[in-house]
């Protein structure tokens, strides 16, 4: 079945070429050609995971004392706080376990190599499947095709809503392409389209300036970190001399690099850090986050299903990916460890702000990707888990802010309120969504993020700590703005105009549908024992090696502590916001929320600051006469030059050359008929005799020299 | 080849009279000025006969040819409205015909002095009688035939030049033609006979 | 007496008539130049003819054959000269140059 993934990427591209060129002329307006091929995907996906999945289980299960091990563990965790700690911090002896031969995580590549130039220069197309790429394309088919059918109801009557469905279709296309390359270069590919999708995506609604800025935003920022990828992708290159995925990471492990040397762990180190730069850039980290909350302007199922599942999640991706890369060079998982932390924290402040119900789940989105990152930096299963529990919830939040945004007709809670009698079925998904968010045991979110944090505990250090401190106060934040968009959407009187109504049953369904993994999801990866060793770590595990040593950990101390700060912030929103206030308390805050609604004046530091310095030292002048008057000049020399030269051929090649030459044979011919041959029907005879006497002569003179 | 004999000087003699009235024949403007070097020329071959010995021979030509040929070209000439008086009788393949004519002299030369330069002829007259002898009996047949010849020739001139009713050149009328435009625009009129061109270019030249 | 005497006369004879018959314009100029051929073509038969008995000929070939083109010849210039009053009769004109209604 892995050997068929290809078609997983390839249903939605095919779809999405229907869409364009036949979509207008479906009953659905093509929106059934692109459900149809994410389903088919979908169950394709199903099927591959499944294949992977239990191969992996199997693979855990012929390795000795994986399972011992790993309740030791928890029994060593689970006694007292302090005791369970300092028995954390203190690494435990760890018997060396045994791996059999021949056992091992399951990958499966299967690559064509294109040589278009004949032998030297190739480029690999090629798809890996392992338990990341599998627990992805669940991932990104079930919500896209969740956000699919949503949209059919959602974008309904939208005078663009084919092209909306193509570029669906082509998004997920192109995220899938990322996650099943085997090599750098496709992962390259799929990383630039899903960016250009995003535009598309966020500008759709084009004709308000705000929404192309936004979207203009979006491509630059991210772009500015696809300048580090590609300088990742090229030292990766020029340390291992391959970019396939799989060559890399076993170089890396074998500790050689490109020609047998000893691996220069500086300039991987740099190749890496760059790398990230890549994926801050896209997934929206510190200080590169600015343009998601912008990115709002577009429809919300593109929020949902680009910025809360897919396209963002993207960076964290590409680390787990090379994961045994990252982990070769510590200062990059530092770094990668530090920008989470940040950003998480960061993020979290500046959604306790927003009036805008899209631009809390946009911070609360940049907050948790921060999460993931640093979560990362620390355990391999702790932030791809998280990563996948947030997919389903937080898709979850985005189409239920559109189910009100669809009733209300305005994004701003200010126009929201008392939706709880009106919109039933929204209430009570959104609170599952929040709670998962907020992290209330024993929704999902409570066991992604307690094994985040648990990470973050055991692997100790200045890095470890902070991620536990922030972490924790992080949770607290989070649960106190889901706790005031609750009450302010739902509680009290409708603040708002007209009459609010549920959505329609294509809006109702895939918010239920969601909130099903929201809140069981976290069952699948309980850090207990044999149930771990038979959960999502397993399923999703890229090393036997490294999944023997890194035994999930419990630590009731610390899943008791972050649920009673979440506790505390779900207080304190209730208490604020339960009568709904006048005055926005947040913003009374003095000089704490200026700073918090001027984002930290980040964006006043790129506009005023650099943007500024670059007009006033004409830097930006520069850049644009060089752009205006050499690139720009070139491509229309060009044009001019095509011109002329299409010009000069139809004068010269075709007008005096070839026509020439076909008017000059006519003309030849004619004046050989006018003025030779005709002479030879004068009808003079004189003419004649004196012809046959010449060629008598002629005839003579032949004779005579012959004999 | 040996000396000069008397025989070759008046050979020469008579060769030289016979070419340069022959040219004259070809260049000259006026025709009966022509007809009557053609005279010249064809005596001047009656002479050639009689260096070679061919008495009879030569007596004949004088006969035939300035006797009764000649006349008969005045005769066309007259008949033919000829002008009388000197005009351009040439035509556009002058060069054309100088070119072959040259040509061809300078290559029968050439053909001539490599096969018989050196051959030197035995004059013995040859006599009428012994003309007579190989005529009559020898070549009979022949010469019955071109008395045949002679006689259809005779018959179809007369035929052919027969004046049928009606016809016949018109007095010339005073017409005012193309002035020497050898250009015709049209052609003329098939049925009735005009002076041409030709009459009017005449009275070009003339004046 | 050399023969390349009369021979070269000949040729010359019959060299100028050529000239003559391609560049008269007047039909009866044209006749005279073949006249001047015909007569070229003669002194050439009676040369031969002498070179020949010379080599054993007794039947006076040459004479004889230059007789018989005499009176051909005679008989050629009156058809002749029948033909050239016909295009007189019939063009007015005896200009060899406008009887070109043969052309393409």
């Amino acid at each position: 079945m892995s050997d068929y993934a290809w078609l997983i990427p390839a249903l939605p591209a095919v779809s999405a070429a229907l869409i364009v060129f036949f979509g207008k002329r479906l009953p659905k307006g093509g929106a059934e050609v692109g459900i149809a091929a994410i389903g088919l995907a979908f169950l394709l996906s199903v099927g591959v995971a499944v294949q992977v999945f239990s191969a992996n289980v199997a693979a855990v299960a012929q390795v000795p004392h994986a399972e011992e091990e790993a309740r030791a563990g928890t029994e060593v965790a689970g006694l007292g706080a302090p005791g369970g700690l300092l028995a954390a911090a203190a690494e435990p002896e760890e018997e060396t376990i045994e791996i059999p031969a021949g056992v091992s995580a399951f990958v499966r590549e299967r690559s064509v190599q294109l040589t278009p130039f004949g032998g030297q220069y190739g480029f690999e197309a090629g798809i890996r499947v392992d338990g990341l790429a599998a627990m992805m394309f669940l991932l990104v088919c079930f919500v896209s095709l969740l956000v699919q059918i949503y949209s059919t109801s959602y974008m309904q009557g939208d005078p663009r809503y084919t092209w909306y469905f193509a570029l669906l279709s082509m998004f997920t296309a192109s995220m899938l392409l990322l996650v099943i390359g085997n090599n750098l270069m496709l992962v390259l590919m799929g990383w630039e389209l899903v960016g250009i999708c995003s535009y598309l995506l966020i500008g759709f609604w084009w004709e308000e300036k705000a929404n192309s800025d936004a979207a203009i935003k979006a491509f630059l920022t991210t772009h500015l970190g696809d300048v580090g990828l590609m300088v990742g992708v090229i030292t990766m290159w020029s340390l291992f001399a391959t970019f396939n995925i799989g060559e890399i990471i076993a170089a890396v492990q074998a500790g050689t690099q490109a020609g047998g040397a000893a691996l220069d762990t500086g300039l991987l180190t740099f190749g890496l850090i760059a790398l990230f730069i890549g994926a801050i850039g896209k997934s929206a980290q510190f200080p590169l986050h600015t343009w998601l909350p912008d990115a709002m302007a577009g429809p919300t199922p593109v929020s949902a299903l680009i910025h809360a599942a897919t396209m963002v999640t993207a960076g964290i991706f590409l680390v787990a990916r090379l994961y045994p890369v990252f982990s070769a060079s510590a200062t990059a998982m530092a770094v990668v460890a530090v920008i989470g932390t940040i950003t998480l924290f960061m993020a979290g402040l500046l959604a306790v702000v927003q009036d805008d119900v899209k631009r809390v789940l946009a911070y609360s989105t940049i907050s948790q990707l921060g999460y993931m990152i640093a979560a990362l930096a620390f355990s391999y299963t702790a932030g791809i888990f998280h990563l996948f529990t947030h997919g389903f919830f937080k898709a979850l939040l985005f189409l239920g802010a559109g189910s009100l945004i669809h009733a209300v007709h305005s994004n701003n809670m200010s126009d929201m309120g008392g939706l709880r009698k009106f919109m039933p079925w929204t209430f009570w998904t959104f609170l599952v969504g929040s709670l998962a968010l907020a992290a209330i045991p024993p929704l999902a979110g409570f066991w992604s993020k307690d094994e985040v944090l648990a990470g973050g505990l055991e692997a100790g250090g200045y890095t470890g700590w902070l991620l536990v401190v922030l972490g924790s106060l992080g949770g607290m934040i989070t649960a106190f703005y889901m706790t005031r968009v609750m009450w302010l959407v739902f509680a009290g009187e409708f603040r708002g105009h007209g009459h609010p109504h549920e959505s329609p049953a294509a809006m109702k369904w895939p918010l239920a549908v969601l909130a099903v993994p929201a809140a069981v999801m976290g069952f699948f990866n309980l850090p207990f024992g044999t149930l771990h060793s038979r959960g999502f770590a397993a399923w999703t595990l890229f090393d036997l090696e490294y999944f023997t040593n890194h035994e999930a950990h419990f630590f009731l101390p610390m899943a008791l502590g972050t649920t009673l700060l979440a506790g505390v912030g779900i207080v304190v929103g209730t208490k604020l916001y339960r009568q709904v206030p006048e005055r926005e308390p947040m913003l009374e805050l003095g000089p704490v929320s200026g700073v918090l609604v001027n984002k930290f004046y980040l964006d006043r530091l790129s506009t005023d600051l650099i943007v500024r310095t670059l007009v006033r030292t004409k830097l930006a002048n520069a850049a644009y006469w060089l752009n205006d008057h050499v690139l720009d000049r070139t491509v229309f020399l060009l044009g001019v030059g095509t011109a002329k030269l299409g010009r000069g051929t139809y004068t010269y090649a075709d007008q005096r050359g070839i026509d020439g030459t076909v008017n000059g044979l006519a003309g030849g011919a004619g004046f050989l008929g006018r003025e030779v041959f005709r002479k030879f029907q004068s009808g003079n005879v004189q003419l004649y005799a004196g012809g046959m006497f010449a060629g008598v002569f002629l005839l003579a003179v032949l004779f005579a020299t012959a004999t | 080849m040996n000396g000069i004999t008397l025989p070759d000087v008046f050979m020469l003699l008579v060769a030289v009279l016979g070419g340069a009235t022959a040219i004259l024949v070809v260049v000259s403007r006026n025709v009966v000025h022509a007809a009557l070097y053609l005279v010249v020329t064809l005596l001047s071959v009656a002479g050639a006969f009689l260096m070679l010995g061919a008495e009879f021979l030569a007596w004949s030509q004088v006969l035939v040819y300035v006797g009764a040929v000649v006349v008969l070209i005045l005769f066309g000439l007259m008949l033919t409205r000829a002008p009388i008086g000197p005009m351009a009788q040439h035509n556009e393949q002058g060069v054309l015909a100088l070119g072959v004519s040259l040509a061809l002299f300078g290559f029968l030369c050439v053909v001539i002095f490599q096969a018989f330069g050196d051959v030197r002829l035995i004059l013995v007259p040859v006599t009428t009688a012994a003309i007579g002898e190989v005529l009559y009996v020898q070549w009979a047949f022949p010469f019955m035939s071109l008395g045949f010849l002679l006689t259809v020739a005779l018959i179809g001139a007369i035929v052919m030049a027969r004046r049928e009713e009606g016809e016949g050149p018109e007095p010339p009328a005073e017409t005012d033609a193309d002035a020497g435009s050898r250009l015709r625009p049209h052609r003329p009129d098939l049925t009735t006979a005009e002076p041409g061109v030709f009459a009017e270019r005449e009275q070009q030249v003339r004046s | 007496m050399a023969a390349v005497y009369p021979l070269i006369f000949a040729a010359l004879l019959f060299c100028v008539g050529v000239y003559g018959v391609l560049s008269r314009r007047n039909a009866v100029l044209v006749l005279m130049s073949v006249e001047i051929m015909l007569a070229s073509v003669t002194i050439n038969l009676v040369t031969f003819g002498e070179i020949a008995k010379a080599r054993g000929d007794v039947l006076l070939t040459g004479q004889v054959f230059a007789l018989f083109v005499l009176a051909v010849g005679a008989a050629e210039v009156g058809v002749g000269l029948a033909l050239v009053l016909l295009l007189y009769r019939n063009r007015a004109s005896v200009n060899i140059d406008e009887a070109d209604l043969m052309k393409y």
